[in-house]
């Protein structure tokens, strides 16, 4: 059954320069247990969608569409609803450990802080779980570490207090935005088997934002394929992985590490092709489509705004050309 | 974290060395005889070499030096001229009006500050936020003497419920004494806390962008308890820092805020001994003066360790 359906959803920034429109029409669902990646090069409006979810969005950001999570619309709901749901049913985790930690107060009070908000736990009985969640996340000599401070713990170590934390009151959800990106390659392959695990483990659903489409294929069930704003192809990812019906998508497959098919821990990302290029400036959008000014099948039908095609079973991409190309 | 504290300690008393060694060879290195100085030029030659041998001029450099460092830590500062009196008498009648004076002020400066700062920055580009710093722009205008007058003219002329000035002094009425020293720690806290309010709004606002400010708002607390648990302790960094700059500010005594309420503060003791040329008592206030702002930066840098603990490991 479908715990997550994001319907139409529209971000706009207020900016000195004016509204800039970041996240367009973006639509998804998820069912419980099931794990969705989003894909695409940076500034694609990933993170962004995430916070959204998360009703994390900054002030400044002006958002239209539903995001139905059980039913109940999350872009409707008030503070104190949204504030009841998130780090219970709904938690994220970012993508930079090393600032996502408070400085000044122990991981084991970070961790313990959770549970005492959403299980109304006392502080002993908290820390007591905490020490329990660091070593399921598998952080060495979890109890010693109840008491140190996230500078005491290297990169990795601090990307699984970040996962205790957000499985501490066993979410629904877990949004896990980029959480490999600012590791070393040699803990990137860890932290995501962590997650995978976990995940399986206790029942979650999970969006696992990336731009690294190998990634993907190892974790996820579905893919939605981001690029300007909007999701421009999605569907199961075994299918995208057989046919890719988008542009952009075929270019993310080239660009992937060399050795991605032979497992992630060889991927020391020596890039086989980039897409020529860059993403456009969501403050002046290209018309029609956006990523016709660096596709090398565009042709003058891509200056209107491409239509949606159903390519197979739930799987669909944003183009003109779709099946005229290969 | 006891080794940085050692560590500290010891940088502390060497800074205090070395600035007594200053503020001793500025004045050593003055032209023209201290006595001649202090006497004036007309002054008979057996008055000041009576002087020169009262005050021990004939001896060697470093062993005034000594003498006089040995004086700190005995309490025995030498006699001040133009009064007659030990100069740490001196010293400590007027640190009684000057040091609960900057305490009350301070006190006063640091809860406006806080409250004003944090509740602007809460209210980040709204009226909450723009009213207090149009009062903060104001505080910052106008000088403290002008409050001062005001506060006379209110609370002393037209209401009468505080001398308009002097100081009784402890021993004698302790309420009237602390009462005389409330309208001036207000004038000086509105301009202090005016400026500390603006340090607190601006750090507050760059601590509230930080990732781990939403982080706490992804566990599901509230914007007031992520501000308050995550970000107030973070924050406190550049507060506390100006703080200490503004206590040595008040420690010093303020010459004008003083004059306003007749309060024999040590202001007015700097001022009056530099006016009779007093060398001795200018020496040793100068010095008590310095060592002040390296006590209270030793304080702040100890403060830093307890709110950071970052700064705890020894690098
Ligand atoms: N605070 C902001 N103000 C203006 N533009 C922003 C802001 N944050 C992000 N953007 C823009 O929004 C777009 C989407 O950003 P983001 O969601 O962070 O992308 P991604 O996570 O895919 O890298 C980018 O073009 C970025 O420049
Ligand atoms: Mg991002």
């Amino acid at each position: 059954m479908t715990l997550l359906a994001v319907e139409g959803l529209n971000v706009t920034l207020a900016t000195d320069a004016g509204p800039v429109a970041v996240v367009h029409d973006v639509g998804f669902t998820l069912d419980r247990r099931e794990t969705l990646g989003i894909v695409g090069e940076s500034g694609c409006g990933k993170t962004m969608t995430a916070l959204a979810l998360m009703g994390l969005l900054p002030e400044a950001a002006r958002t239209a569409g539903r995001i139905l999570f059980d039913g109940e619309d999350l872009l409707a709901a008030d503070e104190a609803r949204l504030c009841s749901l998130r780090g219970d049913r709904l938690a994220m985790i970012f993508q930079e450990p090393t600032t996502a930690l408070n400085p000044v107060h122990t991981v084991g009070h970070q961790v313990a802080e959770v549970l005492m908000l959403h299980r109304d736990m006392a502080e002993t009985a908290a820390l007591a779980e905490a020490r329990r969640l660091l070593d399921m996340v598998g952080l060495p000599r979890a109890a010693e570490r109840l008491a140190a401070y996230p500078h005491q713990l290297s990169g990795g170590q601090r990307q699984r207090v970040m996962i205790a934390m957000a499985l501490a009151c066993k979410p629904d959800i877990l949004v896990a935005d980029e959480p490999t990106t600012a590791l070393d390659v040699t803990v990137q392959a860890q932290i995501l088997d962590l997650i995978g695990e976990l995940v399986r483990e206790l029942g979650m659903a999970l969006v696992l934002i990336t731009h690294d489409l190998g990634v993907v294929g190892q974790v996820t069930d579905r893919v939605a394929v981001m690029y300007a704003g909007r999701v421009v192809e999605s569907g199961p990812t075994e299918a995208i992985f057989a046919k890719r019906a988008h542009p952009y998508t075929q270019g993310l497959f080239k660009a992937r590490p060399s050795h991605a098919g032979q497992g992630r821990a060889a991927g020391t990302a020596a890039r086989l092709a980039t897409i020529p290029g860059l993403v456009p400036d969501p403050r002046s959008p290209p018309p029609g489509c956006a990523f016709a000014p660096r596709c090398p099948h565009a042709i003058e039908i891509c200056r209107r705004p491409p239509p949606l095609v159903a390519i197979g079973e739930s799987h669909d991409a944003l183009c003109h050309r779709v099946g005229e190309w290969t | 974290m006891s080794a940085v504290i050692v560590r500290r300690l010891l940088a502390f008393l060497a800074t205090l060395l070395a600035t007594s060694i200053v503020v001793f060879v500025v004045l050593e290195v003055l032209p023209g005889d201290p006595a001649q100085v202090m006497l004036g030029v007309d002054a008979e030659p057996d008055a000041v070499a009576r002087l020169r041998e009262k005050l021990g001029l004939e001896r060697p450099t470093t062993v005034r030096y000594f003498d006089w460092l040995l004086g700190f830590a005995t309490g025995n500062l030498g006699e001040s001229y133009t009064y007659s009196v030990p100069v740490l008498e001196l010293i400590v009648e007027r640190l009684a009006v000057t040091v609960p004076l900057a305490l009350i002020a301070m006190l006063l400066t640091t809860i406006i500050a806080l409250a004003a700062g944090v509740f602007a920055a809460a209210h980040h580009n709204r009226p909450g936020d723009w009213g207090v710093m149009l009062f903060a722009q104001l505080g910052i205008a106008m000088p403290n003497f002008w409050f001062g007058i005001l506060l006379v003219l209110l609370f002393a002329v037209t209401l009468g419920w505080f001398n308009a000035g002097g100081f009784p002094g402890w021993e004698d009425d302790a309420l009237a004494s602390f009462q005389a020293l409330l309208l001036p720690a207000v004038s000086l806290a509105i301009v202090q806390s005016a400026i500390l309010a603006r340090v607190t709004r601006s750090s507050v606002l760059d601590v509230l962008r930080e990732d781990y400010v939403r982080t706490a708002r992804a566990k599901g607390l509230s914007k007031r308890a992520a501000l308050w648990r995550h970000g107030l302790r973070n924050a406190l960094i550049p507060v506390v820092t100006v703080m200490g700059l503004q206590f040595a500010f008040l420690l010093s005594g303020t010459i004008i805020i003083e004059n306003v309420f007749y309060l024999p503060g040590l202001g007015r003791l700097i001022f009056q001994s530099i006016s009779q040329r007093d060398l001795v008592v200018v020496k040793d206030v100068v010095m008590l003066m310095v060592a002040k702002v390296v006590i209270i930066n030793f304080v702040i840098d100890l403060l830093y360790v307890v709110i950071d603990p970052r700064l705890r490991t020894a690098r």
